[in-house]
């Protein structure tokens, strides 16, 4: 070095120093690249996943005008207003006539492609608006798996066909399906819903929270506030710790080993599997609400000692009110993530095929995820839109729950 | 019979015995204070005092009554002559025997079988009977312990003592669910593992090459031959300990890095919300998205280059999605491990005219080694107990390969495969899913807890 002259020297130190500061834009591109990478998958994921729902939400329908004028249908208005107006109208032969009606306006062929139990939706409709009785109207209801296949050109070659020609005189399209958020699971991808899998989702996550937000919350009071240091709450402390780790298929084996030991007869029921979910969340509760009683300062403890209040008094009139909202945010992000589980309920049977809503915590039930699971598992292709479907409002569930969530940090976070 | 009647009994009680006993306390205390004394405490703590004695044995008894009426109801049922005409034992009996007891509780109204119309009304009359003598029990209990308590109250009586001891109990109750949960997933996984070890020596379960039960076979055949589970281990290796962290440390570190290092507050304060959404997104949609958009694609890309086994189910794309899931993971956990590191080495690293980048490589990232180690244990015992993903994706044939192209079963997709089948308790086939847990749980445990105590002394460290 010293045998260089000074120019040389200052050559030599400004080819290195500009590799090296290339070498600083290359990392600094590197980590760009990666997060850039990670959102792009995310938005591919999401814009794959909603491009696929929008099909979902809608269905093919025929529509045809079904004319009752004139006595079509031997029934007295007054019976319509008994228990059982579908029955009413099937005795009174309301399938018949929706099938004479369509093979009427749009031939016989298509009319052997109406879904078989599309006439119920007239039934429906005439139940809620007897008028309709005596009156001719347009009804637009659900085409048969073939036909909707067919129009979306992947099913027999017959039904491309017919597809085609019945949707150029405007008599097949593709509606929105508003019956979709409403109706259970079913056997073909144009009668199905999700409105019983959403319903065993709620009941199941409502046994959750009455189980797990109390215990976690507990917990999480006597180890921060009471727990005194010895080998026992460091024992609590670890398995806490270790159970937030624990692959969720595990407490699946636990609650099919367990409860459904205890309680054999209530297999797929909301009430095993908010039990199920409620040991895996309540680990999740218990840290975020420790750390959440941590951040309250000892100044308020001391103050509520310091009037006469009792240990228990301060903590619960003064410590957890504060603690709350960081204790709701944890518990939120928790149930959140309950929610979107699918594994541990598999493995207690909540796999079955339910085609009603659940009446009640007891009653067998699906839920959403294990529902996706279910669909995804179909051949035909009209599931395929569906399936994304029930996603995308599954998303929009958690993504409402974790919006809660931030709000609510955001909104009562205190800093001491 | 619904549970559900009991605990609105029991609630409905103590909220009575709650509104008499603080009345009572209010009286007394008007009373007291006309005598120039007062209670020893507010009224609200004898109120509670009597709710809580009238609701916890009426829970008690009313969730314990649950669990044993059905055997109740049952014995009571096969009790009756009706019974006496059902098949002796097996499938179809227990299938009369469960639809007539849909009906019977109304949740269905169809008779398939001839056999369970005549068992419908011995079932109704044993629910109705039991639901009855529940009821009234529930009731009486919460009725005795409420009238003990309120026959304690005295305007001396230490009520919010009481209350208070209470409480701390159900704390320390609270607090010990955690250990009575590991208790029960060590109990039964060790219960059901030790069965099974009996049908199936551990060293063929452990070191054996070929997997393949037969649920419907004989109990006792290829138990040698049938259980090997090494393929099972190979294949949740690959997936979740290579190929997925293979995509999720690289992006995941460069990720920690360039937004704790480079990025701006702004684009900061975006773009980790959008990698936690990441982490957020259900395991199910995981797995529709690889079965349903990469699967393809990776097999079109594995015909591309020549490899002519690329399946339409394979491990790369499993992993390539779970590694996906576990970025944010490693990502916190790198960022945490970094923010970690004492300022003074960076200002240090930076005043001898290091750049960013030099001082990130050579100082920030040896220093902060071991929690960045610990973080990919913790993210690979993640990966290796996720089970959506490989159960849509990854297939379900047992080899071992190391073709990232072919399709491979893993642990955890056998664990679902085995136990939602139609098997029995009593086969192999069906207990193997509680070994396999068995071996996942020890493996993630330990990950787990060697992990936890690298961090913690990295901590120390540096403290």
């Amino acid at each position: 070095m010293s045998n260089l002259s000074h120019q040389e020297r200052a050559q030599r130190i400004a080819a290195r120093l500009a590799s090296r500061h290339a070498s600083e834009r290359r990392f600094r591109a590197l980590g760009f690249l990666s997060v850039a990478l990670s959102a792009l998958v995310l938005a591919f994921l999401l814009v794959t996943m909603t491009a696929n729902a929008v099909g979902g939400f809608k269905r093919a329908e025929l529509r045809f005008q079904l004319d009752l004028a004139g006595g079509m249908l031997q029934i007295d208005p007054a019976q319509l207003k008994n228990d059982d107006p579908v029955r009413a109208l099937e005795g009174a032969g309301l399938r018949d006539v929706v099938q004479f009606a369509a093979a009427k306006a749009l031939g016989d062929k298509a009319a052997a492609e109406l879904d078989s139990e599309a006439w119920r939706e007239v039934a429906r409709k005439i139940a809620s608006n007897p008028a309709l009785l005596n009156s001719s109207f347009d009804v637009s209801l659900a085409a048969s798996d073939d036909l909707a296949s067919g129009l979306r050109g992947d099913g027999a070659p017959q039904m491309v066909a017919l597809a085609k020609d019945l949707a150029a005189q405007g008599k097949l399209a593709t509606r929105f399906d508003p019956g979709f958020l409403s109706r259970s699971d079913a056997t073909s991808p144009q009668a199905v819903g999700i409105w019983g899998a959403l319903k065993g989702s709620m009941l199941t996550m409502l046994v959750t929270l009455a189980l797990a937000f109390p215990i976690g919350v507990f917990a999480a009071i006597y180890l921060e506030e009471f727990a005194p240091r010895n080998r026992w709450t460091d024992l609590i402390e670890v398995s806490i710790n270790n159970l937030a780790a624990v692959p969720s298929i595990i407490f699946g084996l636990l609650g099919l080993a367990l409860f459904l030991g205890i309680f054999p007869y209530w297999r797929s029921a909301p009430l095993i599997g908010g039990m199920t979910l409620a040991l895996m969340t309540m680990p999740v509760i218990v840290i975020s609400g420790r750390n959440a009683i941590k951040a309250v300062p000892p100044s308020i403890r001391d103050a509520a000692l310091a009037v006469g209040a009792s240990r228990v008094q301060t903590v619960f009139h003064h410590v957890l009110p504060l603690a709350l909202p960081g204790i709701l945010t944890g518990t939120i992000i928790g149930m959140a993530r309950a929610l979107g589980e699918t594994a541990p309920l598999l493995m207690i049977g909540m796999k079955a095929f339910v085609a009603t809503p659940p009446e009640g915590f007891t009653s067998p039930s699906s839920v959403l995820p294990v529902q996706i699971f279910l669909w995804s598992d179909e051949i035909n292709r009209g599931f395929v839109e569906r399936t994304s479907a029930a996603i995308i409002v599954l998303l929009l569930f958690l993504l409402a729950m974790n919006a809660v969530a931030i709000y609510l940090r955001n909104r009562f976070e205190n800093r001491w | 019979m619904s549970p559900v009647i009991p605990i609105l009994l029991a609630l409905a009680l103590g909220l009575v015995g709650w509104l008499a006993a603080r009345g009572k306390a209010w009286s007394m205390r008007r009373a007291a204070r006309a005598a120039g004394s007062d209670l020893h405490s507010l009224p609200g703590y004898h109120g509670w005092y009597v709710a809580l004695w009238i609701l916890v044995p009426a829970l008690l008894f009313a969730i314990a009554w649950a669990s044993i009426s059905p055997g109740l109801v049952l014995s009571q049922v096969l009790a009756d002559p009706a019974a006496a005409k059902l098949p002796a034992f097996g499938f179809q009996r227990e299938a009369i025997l469960a639809e007539a007891r849909a009906i019977a509780s109304g949740s269905s109204d169809a008779v398939f079988n001839q056999q369970a119309r005549a068992m419908v009304e011995p079932f109704r009359a044993a629910m109705q009977r039991y639901s009855v003598i529940g009821a009234v029990v529930t009731l009486l209990l919460g009725m005795a312990g409420g009238m003990f308590a309120f026959l304690r109250l005295r305007p001396a009586f230490t009520a919010r003592t009481s209350v208070e001891r209470a409480v701390m109990g159900g704390l320390l109750l609270a607090s010990l669910a955690a250990i009575f949960t590991t208790a029960g997933i060590v109990g039964s996984l060790v219960f059901e593992t030790y069965r099974f070890f009996q049908f199936v020596s551990p060293a063929d379960f452990l070191l054996g090459t070929h997997w393949g039960p037969d649920s419907m076979a004989s109990p006792s055949q290829g138990v040698t031959t049938n259980y090997g589970a090494l393929p099972l281990f190979w294949g949740t290796v690959f997936v979740g300990a290579i190929i997925a962290m293979v995509v999720a440390i690289p992006l995941g570190m460069m990720s920690a890095i360039f937004l704790t290092q480079y990025a701006s507050p702004t684009v900061r304060s975006w773009m980790k919300p959008i990698l936690e959404i990441l982490a957020g997104v259900p395991t199910v949609v995981y797995g529709y998205f690889a079965a349903l958009t990469v699967a393809p694609l990776i097999r079109d890309f594995g015909h591309a280059i020549g490899i002519a086994s690329a399946s339409s189910e394979s491990v790369l794309a499993a992993g390539i999605v779970m590694g996906i899931m576990i970025i944010p993971f490693v990502s916190s956990m790198a960022d945490d491990s970094i923010a970690a590191v004492p300022q003074a080495m960076r200002d240090g690293s930076l005043a001898m005219g290091a750049t960013k980048s030099e001082t990130i490589r050579k100082v920030l990232l040896p220093a902060a080694l071991p929690g960045i180690v610990a973080g990919i244990m913790l993210a690979v015992s993640r990966a290796i107990g996720e089970t959506m993903i490989v159960v849509m994706a990854a297939g379900a044939t047992a080899r071992l390969t190391a073709n990232p192209f072919e399709s491979m079963t893993t642990v955890t997709y056998q664990i679902v495969a085995m136990l939602t089948g139609e098997g029995s308790f009593d086969h192999p086939a069906t207990l193997s899913a509680f070994a396999l847990g068995m071996v996942l749980f020890l493996v993630t445990l330990a990950l787990n807890f060697v992990a936890l105590s690298v961090v913690k002394r990295f901590r120390e460290a540096y403290e």
